[in-house]
């Protein structure tokens, strides 16, 4: 503090009156909003003037194309493409569990395969996951995945998705508070009755959001069971549109599984979000 | 007659922290023994020794004849005769009470259902809050859920209750209903061994009374001399803390080494 003499003006806003000339912050905001709105409207404008609009609705919202998808793109494509993501999701979910007891497990061994696992499978695309798949009765000759197509489908949806669910649960697990176990055990459960009983309950609780979210892009990546190969009554979604689209010559029907695929992915995220927020405040 | 507990030589130590340094007593069945002491003595690692929730370094422990200590011993049984109530309670939050207080007699003591219902709905009548059967953890106030708690370890039979400072986390007019159930636990002969800073209710229902200091028993023996006319300065110092804490501040108890005014 310097030791000037307190003067008896007092110092404060009313002592600085901030130029008349200048614009004050509420005025140069007000110009600079006008501005984006003018800039975006001639955007639009252009845009709109630039497109093709006969040419883009002849390619893409034509509504005799768009028919030939019905009803087959809901009785089949999207309930195959529901197959292939809960078949992936449940069976996800399950090895998920089991390698996040791995990881947490005391036995040395069982942390080094489940680590070396999610590592590994956390860290390829899917699509290669699905193109190893293909290229496994080569590998293994005379190997059959169990269920046909369904299987294999589902078969790489889990792998993709274990890795992905082992680390969410484990996080899971590990939020839910010490004391737990220690109320369990010293009641005279064993360890694994603690777990079935008390830890694994809350942990899925606490997973629900991000689990939800993960089952929204398990949706997404079931898209690459086309790579697959697989025909008639086995497509899902995806292959169900490209193979329309090539056959009427026209994109239409990807715009219809694009919306479909929309149908099913904003309600559920719209869900995690509410789940989340709902979370948020209980704790 | 065997002791109800029986602690030989306990040491437990952390990496390189030595919590507790040679704890030896007893408990005799019916007996409450309060143990209290400045907070990091080692009074909760001393209980949770004793139904191994941490495992020894060193000593032996023994519990109604049964040496827990023994590597062979199997622990979840030997746990079913004791019942522990935490300081944060620690009921299940998925569960209503009424689920919390059958779980364990149902999965561990295979109990049936009607019969596990019917011990649980007497236990929690047995504490005061068997009206709140239904309710999920969370909905109820601490005191509620120290209660259940209690009403929880009680459905087990237990031989012997540990409580780790019950009352410590509750808000002031609550401590009264958890110290009188178990006021009335002890006078109905429970064996008890409470860690509590709740010094009146020590000395009301105590047998014996135990201060460790430092991980180390500094003086035991009956209430009304080691809480009424205690032998050695730190007993004497951690009462006075505790008895008159807005006055161990100013009256140099602590004395050894006062801070330079800085
Ligand atoms: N799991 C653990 N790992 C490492 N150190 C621990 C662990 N548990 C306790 N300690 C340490 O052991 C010492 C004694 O802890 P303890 O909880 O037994 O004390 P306390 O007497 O119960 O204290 P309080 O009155 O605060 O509950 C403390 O220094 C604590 O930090
Ligand atoms: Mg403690």
């Amino acid at each position: 503090m310097t030791d000037q003499p307190m003067t008896a003006e007092p110092v404060g806003p009313a002592g600085q009156v901030p130029g008349k000339g200048r614009l004050s912050p509420r005025k140069r905001q007000r110009i600079s909003r006008g501005i984006q709105y003018a800039l975006l409207i001639a955007v639009v404008v252009v845009v709109a003037f630039l497109t093709n609009w006969k040419g883009l609705g002849e390619n893409f919202a034509k509504i005799d194309v768009a028919k030939q998808a019905l009803p087959d793109v809901f009785t089949v494509a999207l309930k195959n493409t529901i197959i292939y993501t809960v078949g992936g999701f449940v069976f996800g979910s399950l090895g998920g569990l089991l390698l996040a007891l791995m990881r947490l497990s005391s036995v040395r061994p069982y942390r080094w395969i489940a680590t070396v696992y999610i590592e590994i499978f956390r860290g390829l695309p899917a699509l290669l996951i699905f193109l190893l798949i293909l290229f496994l009765p080569l590998a293994l000759p005379g190997f059959e995945v169990p269920g046909g197509t369904y299987g294999q489908g589902i078969l790489g949806l889990t792998i993709v998705s274990s890795a992905y669910m082992a680390e969410t649960l484990r996080a899971g697990l590990q939020a839910v508070p010490k004391g737990q176990s220690e109320a369990a055990r010293s009641l005279g459960m064993s360890h694994s009755r603690a777990m079935i009983s008390v830890v694994i309950p809350q942990a899925i609780r606490i997973v629900i959001p991000p689990t939800t979210n993960q089952f929204v892009s398990l949706l997404k990546d079931s898209s690459l069971i086309l790579f697959l190969g697989m025909s008639g009554e086995y497509v899902e979604l995806t292959k169900f549109g490209n193979d329309l689209a090539s056959t009427t010559s026209n994109a239409t029907p990807i715009l219809v599984v694009g919306l479909t695929y929309l149908l099913v992915t904003i309600p559920l995220g719209y869900l995690a979000g509410r789940l989340e927020k709902r979370q948020a405040k209980e704790r | 007659m065997a002791h109800a507990v029986e602690i030989k030589e306990l040491h437990k130590s952390f990496g390189d922290l030595e919590v507790l340094k040679g704890i030896d007593f007893t408990v005799d069945e019916g007996q409450v023994v309060c143990v209290i002491g400045p907070s990091g003595s080692g009074k909760s690692t001393l209980l949770r020794c004793v139904n191994l929730l941490e495992q020894p370094t060193k000593g032996k422990v023994t519990v109604g004849g049964v040496e827990l200590t023994d590597p062979d011993v199997d622990i979840d049984a030997a746990r079913r005769r004791l019942g522990m109530v935490f300081q944060s309670f620690n009921l299940f939050p998925h569960m209503t009470v009424l689920q919390n207080v059958m779980i364990a007699q149902r999965r561990v003591l295979r109990r049936g259902k009607d019969e596990a219902e019917r011990v649980a709905r007497e236990n929690l009548d047995k504490v005061g809050v068997g009206a709140k059967c239904d309710a999920y953890p969370p909905q109820l106030s601490g005191g509620q859920q120290q209660r259940v708690a209690i009403a929880r370890a009680l459905a087990m039979d237990p031989d012997l209750m540990l409580f780790d400072e019950p009352t410590s986390a509750l808000d002031p007019e609550l401590v009264g209903d958890v110290l009188s159930v178990m006021r009335k636990l002890a006078r109905d002969g429970m064996t008890m061994l409470v860690v509590t800073h709740e010094m009146s209710f020590a000395r009301e229902v105590a047998d014996r009374v135990v201060f460790m200091d430092g991980g180390v028993i500094v003086e035991e023996g009956p209430p009304d001399q080691v809480i009424g006319d205690p032998q050695h300065a730190r007993t004497r110092t951690f009462l006075k803390r505790v008895l008159d804490p807005t006055h161990s501040e100013d009256d140099g108890a602590s004395g050894v080494d006062e801070a330079p005014a800085r």
